[in-house]
């Protein structure tokens, strides 16, 4: 009778993470998202032939965690950035990582026009509703009413405008291939994550334009909530502003499994 | 030995191109050329000039506040350019659209019809070259066969078969030139 | 090769090409449109990147972004859209990635006007980004040489993984001249050892221009110094002409110098002895050519097309041993040669002072002729 069972190992570091130890503060969501484009990278044999775009904000030092070649972008100009790397060699898997601040303010345009382009990018959108960088600053997604250190008695929309939906506003652009929005609160919206990082690499590779994930994430240490506070709030205030969804699905992409 | 050319007039009377086809006259002859236009908001439907510098050695200053030659095809050039032409130099102005008489003695001047003289070809596009046959009878720094040569190496295809009523105008405006003469100063 | 009758922007666009360009990102702006449009032809039928950017800022940061993958990669604009590149060109700097920029100056500041001008030759030449970094500027004053000039630019692009501009104006972008373009060179097929192109069989490669620990960034500056310092040894070019016996000298590059040089001519002419020293590179700048007439001429006029940019360099090195004056027309004027020889034929005349501000003295020259009412 056998006395030893075999080892099995069900839960290891994907190989396109490097061992470099995460700067990312306790609880943040940030380190879920790394991980599930890793995992998906390794699962599709894309490490190799893959090129990283890496923010400014908190997901500066990306590149520092995936194992794959990386630049590093001006704020706000991943898109753009990654357009020149596409362009000259476009046999190449070329995404950006980038926050809300870099995204949907001081780089709307640069965002918006590569999806108009149907540029075939993969764009990863952490979305956490301030700015965490810099310490909590209002960002272009911040709910209406919520503090932070720049609308410290909370956002009024009359004066500081309403949040913006940037999945939903860059669905409609017709170079875009597949722009979803899911969340990083719970395993199963993790899963669900996960899935659609897949598909949008595979809108990439199959040459089927722009594609974006926008993450709904948590900022525990700017929200001022512990982490299992933060990954409730955001499942209660964030998703009703920011419903999980699809927005832009290419036909050819509703035929693959994932 | 250095000269200039400046030719104005109306944005599509073909003021750029009679400069281009002496600047590729000239760099067919091995000489030294600038062409530059004046470029601009003025080009939609204003006016427009370009200045022509033919030279023996490397060229300096693409423009030049006294040229040897201008060629003016409407008024406004001919008012704001009769007093800049060098002393001693040439000056064609189109008749057709100009009604006062020279009034510079220093100079030679050519009044000639253009717009006639190219209808009479039939298309009055041609005015351009009619104007450049009547520069070179008073200016002779490009022989008229050096332009037909021109026109032959680098007229664009398409308008290729505009050849022969080119070089028609080129002598019809050399013609002119020569048989007028030098016109009084009233 | 036969010599063409070409215009300056598109001889630029086209020895670009025939230099092995593999990338060309841009945006729309006179005078240099023509380059762009030209690009916008000849790029996708060679099977290479062309693409019209949303803005200068989109545009240098797909430049900037195409130089990571080793690929030889230009932009053109002109002074308003450089300025806005400026974002980029600093983390290009800091990156040390070799990319091209052909700047077509037009007259400022702000939306000033597509008329000639030189009042790019401080944002290009000391600086306009951010740090501490050190472009190779580039001056043509004809189209022939606004074509050696772009194939130079990406050999010391590479050489010195730097920035190369090439600061020509409204003047050489428009103008046509018989010039000869260089032969079709290959497409490169061995990329740099820092070049990100996919991480295949070998370790990753990051290029960035963060360095978060100052210790590091200082390195870095260092390092930056240092390449500099070779290209300053190295690098000056630039023309002399009629200098062996000159009494006076011109100094002025680009459009400026070349009507310098008819001015020279004409002074000569009238028995003044005056040469010309035209810089070539404004960035590396050729001190020690400018060091070594102080000792040998009576007076320096230095002619330019904006309000003495250049002028502060060139005092730099003479330090007030020997005269300097300033002649400059703004905002898109350009002088006629007459104006500058009357400058060389006041300085063969009157006594200039050492001392004082040649710019201040110019604008009280100046202040009766400029249009006031028109």
């Amino acid at each position: 009778m056998e006395t030893t069972l075999a080892a099995q190992i069900v839960y290891q570091r994907p190989q396109s993470l490097t061992e470099a130890a995460m700067h990312y503060c306790p609880g943040c969501t940030h380190g879920i998202a790394h991980r599930l484009i890793a995992e998906v990278m390794d699962e599709m044999s894309i490490r190799e032939r893959a090129i990283g775009v890496a923010p400014v904000g908190c997901s500066v030092f990306a590149y520092n965690y995936f194992d794959c070649d990386f630049v590093e972008a001006a704020h706000g100009r991943a898109p753009a950035m990654a357009t020149g790397i596409k362009r000259l060699l476009p046999d190449r898997v070329v995404f950006t990582y980038q926050g809300d601040g870099d995204l949907a303010s001081i780089g709307m345009g640069e965002i918006v026009h590569a999806a108009g382009r149907g540029e075939n990018i993969s764009v990863f959108f952490i979305n956490n509703a301030i700015y965490g960088m810099t310490s909590g600053q209002m960002a272009p997604t911040t709910l209406p009413g919520q503090k932070t250190t720049s609308s410290p008695r909370g956002r009024d929309v009359e004066t500081m405008g309403y949040p913006l939906r940037m999945a939903e506003l860059l669905s409609n652009l017709d170079g875009a291939g597949y722009v979803v929005r899911r969340s990083l609160h719970d395993p199963k919206n993790i899963r669900m994550a996960k899935k659609a990082i897949r598909l949008a690499f595979e809108t990439q590779l199959r040459g089927l334009g722009f594609s974006m994930v926008e993450l709904l994430s948590t900022c525990s240490t700017n929200w001022g909530l512990s982490p299992l506070e933060s990954l409730k709030w955001l499942e209660e205030h964030m998703i009703p502003y920011y419903p999980i969804g699809d927005f832009k699905v290419a036909e050819a992409l509703k035929e693959i499994k994932v | 030995m250095q000269t200039e050319i400046l030719i104005a007039g109306f944005g599509g009377q073909g003021v750029l191109f009679a400069g281009q086809i002496l600047a590729y006259a000239a760099m067919d002859a091995g000489r030294e050329v600038t062409w530059i236009p004046s470029y601009g908001p003025e080009m939609r439907g204003g006016t427009a000039n370009c200045t022509v510098i033919i030279s023996d050695e490397e060229i300096g200053s693409p423009l030049v506040l006294n040229p040897t030659a201008v060629i003016a095809l409407n008024l406004p050039s001919l008012e704001k350019y009769e007093p800049m032409v060098k002393v001693g130099g040439v000056l064609i102005v189109n008749a057709s659209l100009v009604n006062r008489p020279p009034q510079r003695a220093d100079i030679e001047s050519v009044f000639i019809p253009l717009n006639e003289i190219a209808e009479r070809l039939g298309n009055r596009r041609l005015l351009n070259m009619v104007a450049v046959g009547a520069l070179l009878a008073k200016l002779p720094v490009l022989s008229l066969d050096q332009i037909k040569q021109a026109l032959e190496e680098h007229l664009p295809e398409r308008h290729k078969k505009f050849m022969e009523a080119n070089l028609l105008a080129l002598q019809e405006g050399a013609d002119f030139a020569l048989k007028e003469g030098k016109i009084k100063v009233q | 090769m036969a010599k063409e009758l070409l215009k300056g922007n598109i001889a630029m666009a086209e020895a670009a090409i025939r230099a092995g360009l593999e990338g060309y990102f841009g945006y729309p702006i006179t005078p240099q449109t023509e380059l762009l449009e030209w690009m916008a032809e000849r790029m996708p039928a060679l099977g290479r990147a062309f693409l019209q950017a949303e803005s200068e800022v989109a545009a240098i940061n797909m430049l900037y972004g195409a130089a990571c993958t080793g690929a030889r990669v230009m932009t053109s604009s002109s002074s308003p859209g450089i300025s806005l590149m400026m974002e980029g060109i600093s983390y290009i700097a800091g990156t040390e990635v070799p990319v091209v920029i052909i700047d077509v100056v037009r007259g400022g500041p702000g939306l000033g006007n597509i008329a000639p001008s030189q009042g790019d030759y401080d944002q290009i030449v000391h600086g306009g980004g951010h740090g501490d970094y050190h472009p190779i500027v580039l001056a043509p004053a004809s189209v022939q040489e606004a074509i050696d000039l772009v194939v130079l630019a990406f050999d010391l692009a590479e050489k010195y993984r730097t920035i190369v501009f090439v600061m020509a104006d409204g003047n050489i972008g428009q103008m046509m001249e018989p010039a000869e373009l260089p032969p079709m060179r290959p497409i490169k097929s061995e990329y740099p050892d820092w070049a990100v192109r996919g991480a295949m069989g070998r370790e990753r490669r990051i290029l960035s221009s963060i360095y978060i620990d100052p210790k590091d960034e200082e390195v870095t500056n260092y390092r930056l110094m240092q390449v500099w310092n070779q290209i300053q040894a190295n690098e000056v070019r630039y023309r002399e002409y009629f200098l062996d016996d000159a009494e006076y000298v011109v100094i002025g590059f680009g459009t400026a110098g070349r009507i310098a040089l008819s001015a020279a001519r004409m002074a000569r002419a009238e028995g003044i002895k005056v040469g010309l020293l035209r810089p070539i590179t404004l960035s590396p700048f050729p001190a020690p050519q400018i060091e070594s007439l102080v000792s040998r001429v009576k007076g320096i006029l230095v002619v330019e097309m904006n309000a003495g940019q250049m002028l502060n360099d060139v005092q730099k090195v003479v330090k007030g041993r020997v005269p300097v004056e300033f002649y400059g027309r703004m905002g898109g004027m350009v002088p006629f040669p007459d104006e500058i020889l009357a400058e060389m034929r006041r300085m063969s005349q009157e006594v200039i002072p050492l001392d004082g501000d040649p710019r201040q003295r110019w604008m009280k020259r100046f202040a009766p002729v400029i249009h006031w009412n028109n």
